[in-house]
């Protein structure tokens, strides 16, 4: 599995590129439309093929992450799928109660953080040392809040909420609780 | 002229307010406030800005959590709303030539949006009630954090602006079916149809002698076509509000009701379904009505594909109705097909209908070279770009995959809804604004271009720059609606920073020629009783 970060790098130099792309077309065209010769109609045939291309990149989006980004399957089937380990934790009070002070996770591990909230709306999110986001999900009173993850890089993880849940919820952080070897 | 003068009777003294009729000066009035409530929206903003780069200590979080819940809620109900309400309340009747419905209810519309914005932002600002614009089940009626009589104050002004809401809604479909004293009877029912682009799609599927003609220009469909969405929107955020009301009554008269007889995932999806009807409904709706009447009005052409986009209208209609589950990617508990047929399929839609409608907006203009490069044609360009950048940023954060690492970081609110509101929503209203500024003021003169250049790129590269550097930050983890108190992304946030001061000089600049254009006395005047007599959008001799 790739990690999340590739991911990102990823998504950065593809919207990198789309910017640029659009922000010179449209300097483009702005130069263009000013200039004194006189403008002649658009064929319908490229308005008909930008309603196809439209299309085709919206629908490849989705098509091409599911067969690149390996946790959109995990996520869709995990209720199948058996973990290798299984963290039981709750919320309650803007107060993160895990199983043990620290959580250690075997590298290629499918890990199950079965997270219960007793009062709020938290988030429920691992960061690595940089502060990057490893991964998160929202952690909704009243429901089973679950995610599978496979670690695929040794690290130490904090734990933050992601979601906001008031004032008192800036606080929702355990260092270096989760440790992958 | 001196300085003074032009100050107090603004450029050639050519406003005269004495002039206007009241749907004139009752657009002029929502511009004014909308304005003045922008002005609200960017400090607090800059106050962020600054929050994010290091915490001010005279700002405690509670305060800071407070503003972040007023934020938003200032810039669209008492800005967006106030600029759009005015303009359309103008323009459905100016478009149309016929009388405004009731300039009564224009005027209560006026009244309740300016006063609610103000009864829910000074809530907010004393008492620090801060469940942010999400109202995430049960934050709101949390009273161990928050204050219930500051809240039932709170949801008092947005339920103010909401009633605002529902008088702009019934105002516009009146004025677009009624029948006005005198008229000869107006076919309501087919010119509901074409409002709401039943007409255009059908005639999509007819002979090209058989395709009946419009009774209503597209920018009053798009305007129709929005309201529908801005009606759902009100009745959702009335009905949300008087559920949390109940629990502040209760907590206040000391009962304590049980938060768990609503189910949070329910109220989350049921929220944020009237949410996106304004979010990915009637922004995008009126964004692109906007788009195709500024594209006639400076070309002074027809719009291309005029059929298709008046049947992409109502198609939309479709899309804003299904689309809101791409904000509930993140919950576990939410139905996997919810997931991928609303919160991918049908958002990936979006890319299609806004597409659609930047195309024709592009090839309207290109047809019409060569176009002088004019305030209101920069402003398009610029709020064309803005939802260029926006939307596709919108599309990936709405896949199931990318979603797990994006969701509620800085990447959401800065390259997608700064982006999005900012430079596509804002510019697009300033290119209205400058376009319409000689109609509403029957011939008032712009003070200088100049500095409408300079607003300009003080704005759009304030604005990109802004949404660029949080989405930077958002992509190495930062979260949106937490502090930080070491500085852990200030690179970016000390560039964002630099382009929110830029966007709010280059706002300063805007006010300014503004006030140099109408001057001290025009501002007054707009807002004195009317002297003309008149229903019709413009003076009779105009």
């Amino acid at each position: 599995m790739v990690d999340s970060a590739l991911v990102l790098h990823g998504q950065t130099i593809a919207y990198t590129a789309y910017t640029l792309l659009i922000m010179s077309l449209m300097v483009w065209f702005a130069v263009r439309i000013t200039r004194a010769r006189k403008g002649s109609p658009v064929s319908n045939g490229l308005f008909y093929a930008w309603i196809v291309f439209l299309v085709v990149l919206g629908v490849s989006l989705h098509i091409a992450t599911a067969k690149t980004i390996p946790w959109k399957e995990l996520d869709l089937h995990r209720a199948h799928i058996k973990p290798d380990k299984h963290f039981v934790i709750t919320v309650e009070d803007h107060k993160f109660t895990l199983p043990a002070d620290t959580l250690y996770v075997d590298l290629h591990d499918k890990v199950l953080f079965d997270v219960t909230s007793k009062d709020l709306t938290y988030g429920f999110g691992l960061f690595r040392k940089d502060n990057s986001m490893l991964f998160q999900m929202q952690v909704v009173p009243g429901h089973r809040n679950d995610i599978l993850w496979e670690f695929v890089n040794p690290g130490v993880y904090t734990i933050r909420s992601t979601e906001y849940s008031g004032p008192e919820g800036i606080d929702m952080i355990l260092k270096d609780v989760v440790v992958v070897k | 002229m001196s300085f003074i003068n032009t100050f107090m009777n603004g450029e050639q003294a050519a406003f005269k307010p004495e002039s206007q009729t009241a749907l004139q000066k009752i657009a002029l009035r929502f511009v004014v406030v909308g304005l003045i409530y922008y002005g609200f929206a960017a400090i607090e903003g800059m106050i962020m800005r600054i929050y994010q780069i290091q915490p001010i200590s005279a700002i405690p979080p509670d305060q800071y959590f407070g503003i972040l819940t007023a934020h938003p809620l200032v810039g669209i109900f008492g800005s967006s709303y106030s600029l759009v309400f005015g303009a359309f309340l103008f323009l459905v009747p100016f478009l149309m030539k016929k009388p405004i419905w009731s300039v009564k209810m224009a005027n209560w519309s006026f009244l309740l949006v300016t006063f609610g914005t103000l009864t829910f932002w000074t809530a907010g600002f004393l008492t620090h009630y801060a469940p942010l614009y999400t109202l995430y089940w049960p934050l709101p009626a949390d009273f161990s954090q928050f204050t219930p009589v500051g809240g039932a104050f709170f949801i008092l002004g947005i339920a103010l602006v909401m009633v605002g809401t529902v008088f702009f809604v019934i105002n516009i479909f009146n004025t677009i079916v009624y029948t006005p004293k005198g008229w000869e009877k107006q076919p309501s029912g087919a010119l509901i149809r074409d409002a709401l682009g039943i007409t255009g799609l059908a005639n999509l599927f007819r002979k090209k002698e058989r395709q009946k003609d419009h009774l209503v220009s597209l920018p009053v469909a798009a305007i129709a076509r929005g309201t529908v969405d801005v009606a759902l929107n009100s009745g959702i955020i009335l009905f949300t509000g008087v559920l949390i009301l109940v629990y502040m009554v209760a907590a206040i008269f000391g009962h304590s009701l049980e938060k768990t007889a609503i189910d949070a995932l329910l109220y989350k999806n049921w929220f944020w379904w009237g949410l996106d009807l304004v979010a990915d409904g009637l922004v995008l709706i009126f964004v692109a009505g906007t788009w195709y009447l500024l594209a006639t009005l400076i070309t002074g052409k027809k719009l291309f594909m005029q059929n298709v986009a008046r049947a992409a209208l109502l198609l939309e209609l479709v899309v804003s109705w299904t689309v809101w589950s791409h904000h509930l990617m993140s919950d576990q508990a939410q139905p996997g097909f919810l997931k991928i047929i609303s919160g991918e399929m049908v958002t990936a839609f979006e890319l299609f209908t806004q597409g659609l409608a930047f195309f024709i907006t592009l090839a309207t203009l290109w047809a019409a070279r060569p176009l002088k490069m004019t305030p209101p044609l920069k402003f398009l360009l610029g709020g064309l770009l803005g939802f260029a950048l926006a939307v596709p940023a919108g599309i990936m954060q709405a896949d199931l995959g990318l979603n797990r690492i994006l969701h509620n970081t800085q990447w959401i609110v800065g390259p997608h809804v700064h982006v999005a509101i900012l430079v596509g929503l804002t510019m697009t209203l300033y290119a209205a604004v400058y376009l319409l500024f000689p109609i509403l003021t029957n011939g008032g003169k712009l003070y200088s271009e100049k500095l409408a250049n300079l607003h300009f790129w003080g704005h759009l590269l304030g604005g990109i720059g802004m949404g660029a550097f949080m989405g930077m930050a958002g992509l190495k983890g930062m979260l949106r609606r937490t502090i930080y108190f070491e500085g852990e992304f200030n690179i970016y946030m000390i560039l964002a920073g630099i382009c929110g001061a830029l966007l709010l000089i280059s706002f300063l600049i805007f006010f300014y020629n503004i006030v140099m254009s109408v001057g001290v006395n025009g501002v007054l005047g707009i807002f004195a009783k009317p002297k003309v007599v008149t229903a019709e959008a413009l003076p009779p001799e105009a």
